[in-house]
């Protein structure tokens, strides 16, 4: 059994992250689903990460996050950062079954970044339409 | 579940490796890693604890090549076999495609992977899946040591204990020595793939 997106879907998806996220300054972002599929990634042509590994360790972590949330009586925290010396990355929760992971400098303040990947977000959510991966 | 994306010509397959602890799940992917260098890309990512046992999983994603005109990026990931971390386990089978459970040969592991399996069958439920559903291959590990004088099952009783109601592909390996490891990934593949080529137009 498989899912797909539609060539229209996956554009207008790539569109906003290049759009709302790369070209302020985001060095790369990407869209995966639980299971730990990439579904659409879009860089600032510098990063050289290995989005495979990231995608399948993003979706772990989430997962275990998820997790440990429930054993404390919350339903969720749908929102994870990590800080770094340079690099940091943020996790938002797009609808039940994707993640969107932004990896980004201290060039950007993390109160821009959440405001813009809000936007995002609901951009793409829009973008997804009623999917529901089996 | 395997993603498709038209876009890019590309499908994304997970299969998960399971069975019990220290039975060579992580042996079986550092072998393929070993063995396929030159068609990996990137380095295994394992996640272990100081003691060298698997914490959380291990991710060891190649290319097979195309299917139909898609370009199919096969993502190997092992689960922790030991009891206590069944939590991570589960996590680890979400959207799984494809599973190899490697049983332990050796005799006196014979309770474990029972257990193992009728496990990873709850944990299948728990996503509503069904163990007789998912592409499965078995692989009976570490047959090598009956040259050792260690007591081994023999096949017949592995098959009765595992395989009687799967009824699916089975494999006597070494994962140490790589005696049919490569036997195993290639039938899992074959059948993962026979299970989703029908999406790839």
């Amino acid at each position: 059994m498989s899912y797909t997106l539609g060539q229209e879907q996956l554009d207008g998806i790539e569109n906003v992250l290049q759009q709302d996220l790369i070209d302020i300054g985001v060095s790369c972002v990407f869209l995966i689903d639980m299971a730990g599929n990439i579904i659409a990634n879009r860089d600032n042509g510098e990063s050289q990460h290995d989005v495979y590994s990231l995608a399948a360790l993003a979706a772990g972590n989430f997962g275990a996050v998820s997790a440990m949330a429930k054993i404390i009586g919350e339903g969720e925290f749908s929102l994870l950062f990590h800080k770094g010396v340079k690099e940091n990355i943020h996790f938002n929760k797009i609808v039940s079954d994707f993640l969107m992971i932004t990896i980004f400098s201290n060039d950007i303040s993390l109160g821009f970044l959440r405001l813009k990947v809000n936007e995002a977000v609901e951009k793409i959510k829009t973008a997804l339409g009623a999917i529901e991966v089996p | 579940m395997a993603f498709v994306n038209p876009k890019k010509k590309e499908v994304q397959v997970k299969i998960v490796y399971y069975g019990p602890g220290r039975g060579g799940k992580t042996t079986n992917l550092e072998y393929v890693y070993d063995k396929f260098s030159s068609r990996i890309k990137t380095e295994m990512v394992t996640i272990k604890t100081h003691g060298d046992r698997t914490l959380f999983f291990d991710f060891l994603p190649f290319d097979i090549g195309k299917v139909n005109g898609y370009d199919v990026k096969i993502q190997l990931y092992t689960v922790p076999g030991q009891v206590k971390y069944n939590a991570t386990r589960r996590l680890v089978l979400r959207g799984v495609d494809g599973m190899v459970f490697v049983a332990d040969a050796m005799a006196v592991r014979r309770e474990k992977n029972i257990l193992s399996l009728k496990n990873l069958q709850e944990n299948l439920a728990n996503y509503k899946r069904s163990i007789f559903k998912v592409p499965m291959v078995l692989q009976y590990n570490k047959v090598d040591l009956a040259e050792q004088g260690i007591p081994i099952l023999p096949v017949e009783t592995l098959e009765q204990d595992l395989n009687s109601k799967l009824k699916t592909a089975s494999f006597p390996a070494s994962a140490l020595m790589g005696t049919n490891v490569v036997a195993t990934l290639k039938k899992i593949i074959s059948l993962t793939m026979a299970s989703i080529v029908k999406d790839l137009k």
